[in-house]
Parts: structure tokens; sequence; C-alpha cells
């Protein structure tokens, strides 16, 4: 049987708070992970992995979390992800939250696109497309 | 000093499982400062010992073509103080390596005993950190820590 919101969200908030050391009540759906609850760079390769495991799924690298989108030039101009970059990153992660961030794709902006709602929208498509 | 904090392998399974001992000796300099008139070994020369063993297993899963280094405890628990005379056994395993990280648990005894444990992620770090550059030649795996396997190589033949 499918997994709900609720219990997918349970489950990734537990991932957290083992891999982060943050507290219950810090893992709110709003929360990001770098910003809200400390994570560093070493620590989504740690969460990734943790996620694998809790749902027995495979997380190919870079699909949760893009990477190497910023070291591209076409992508990034003065600090701002261009249109072409911004529709990359959309294409890549279809499972974030847009809305806040195309108003300033300002590239120190990019780690508040990586929110425990990202995650658990991630892992619920995941599960359904299983 | 030597930044060694194994003595030798007896067990070494590629890619999977490596077993380690320590054996504690009043002779090593900081047991007289960690603590006058009371020497105990510090839980992160233990957490050392744990990645050295470790360390090196995920190094030969890959022939020691990447560069391994201890990038995240993600827990270390240990149950009692270990003293001067008694003999440490880290048992290592690989959870899971890929080509970015490796992931791996070990359990901690002492005179056979169990008494922690130390998790670790390993990252293979000329694949991560995207834009910095290290040196070719390994400098993680050096002869000391080969020798060990060497030992351990000529151990198992000879027996």
């Amino acid at each position: 049987m499918a997994m709900s919101r609720d219990e997918v969200f349970s489950k990734v908030k537990d991932v957290l708070v083992d891999a982060l050391g943050v507290d219950d009540n810090e893992v709110t759906e709003q929360a990001t992970l770098t910003g809200d609850l400390g994570a560093e760079s070493i620590d989504y390769l740690d969460i990734v992995f943790r996620l694998e495991k809790t749902f027995n799924i495979k997380i190919p690298r870079g699909e949760l979390f893009p990477e190497d989108l910023l070291n591209n030039p076409e992508y990034v101009e003065g600090g701002k992800m261009t249109p072409k970059g911004l529709a990359q990153l959309k294409e890549n992660m279809p499972h974030a939250d847009f809305a806040e961030f195309e108003a300033d794709p300002d590239v120190n902006r990019v780690s508040d696109l990586f929110t425990v709602k990202t995650i658990v929208t991630y892992i619920q498509r995941k599960l359904a497309a299983a | 000093m030597r930044w060694i904090w194994i003595d030798k392998f007896i067990r070494f399974e590629s890619g999977r499982r490596a077993v380690a001992v320590k054996n504690v000796s009043l002779a090593e300099e900081h047991l007289h400062d960690h603590f006058p008139g009371y020497p105990i070994v510090p839980a992160s020369l233990m957490i050392e010992g744990m990645a050295q063993t470790a360390g090196i297993l995920v190094g030969e899963a890959r022939q020691f073509q990447e560069k391994v280094i201890l990038a995240k405890v993600k827990q270390a628990r240990f149950d009692r103080e270990v003293r001067p005379g008694d003999q440490l056994t880290y048992d290592a395993q690989i959870e899971h390596v890929d080509e970015a990280a490796a992931h791996t648990v070990g359990v901690v005894s002492c005179n056979g005993e169990v008494i922690g444990q130390v998790d670790i992620v390993f990252s293979h770090i000329d694949q991560n950190l995207s834009g910095l550059t290290f040196p070719q030649e390994n400098f993680v795996f050096t002869d000391e820590f080969k020798s060990l396997l060497r030992t351990f190589a000529a151990e198992q033949g000879g027996g």
C-alpha cells in the first residue's frame, strides 16, 4: 500500500534527526537543510544514503540535490542564475518549490530550495513511480 | 610519535570487513597526561583507530586509487574506560561504497567485550568538493598504512 505523505514526512524527520543531530520540533516542512538545520555538504551524502536505506530506494547522484549546475558559466551570471540555468534547475528539481526563489535567483539562495518539503515530495514521487 | 593507532590486522576481507587490534601501552606518552595518575585511552583516539581500520578497508576496496578522508562521524559511543594493558579490537564493515563516498559501521571491543560503536562516512575527495583540486599522489595512504596490509599478508602466508 502506498505510504501517506504524513508517513513519509515522519520517516524523513527521523532521518534528519539522526543525520543532523537536530530536535524533532526543528524539522518542519518549511525548514531549509543548510540554513535552518545546519547541514554541511557532507551531510547531504549521509542524508541521501539514509533515505535510500529507510525507503528502500535508489537515489542516483545529483537527482535529489543537483550538483555542478552552479559551476556552469551558461547558468550563472553576476551571482544570479540565468533564465537558462533556472530552467535547467527546475527541470532537474521537479520536486522543489520555486515560487520564492524565482523572484530573486541569487546563487546563494539555491540552498534554500533544499527544504524538508523538497525531500518529502521527492520521496513521494519516487515511491509512486516504483 | 607515529600517527598510527592500530597495531595489526587480524582479519581482512576485501571490500567487506576488516578487524584490527591495538594493544594499549603505558609507553604511549599521552596516557601520562590523560590523565596524570589515571591513564585512560582518549575516546578520540579510539575513533581514530576505527577510522584507520575502516579507512584502509575503504581505500583497499578501490585499490588505493581514491583519497579517502574521514568526513563525518555518524555516531560514536563508548560504554567504559580503556586502560594500559588492555587490548582493543576494531571490527569495521563497509555498509555502502560508491564513487563519492563510503559508509562504514564499526564495533569496538576491549579484551573481547563489546564496549562501543563508531560509524563513519568517508569522502573520496577527488570526486567531491567540486572546484578544488588535490595533489596527484595519494597522501592519505602512506607506506606506513600500507605496511599493515603487507604484514597481514605475510602472517597469513606464513600461518
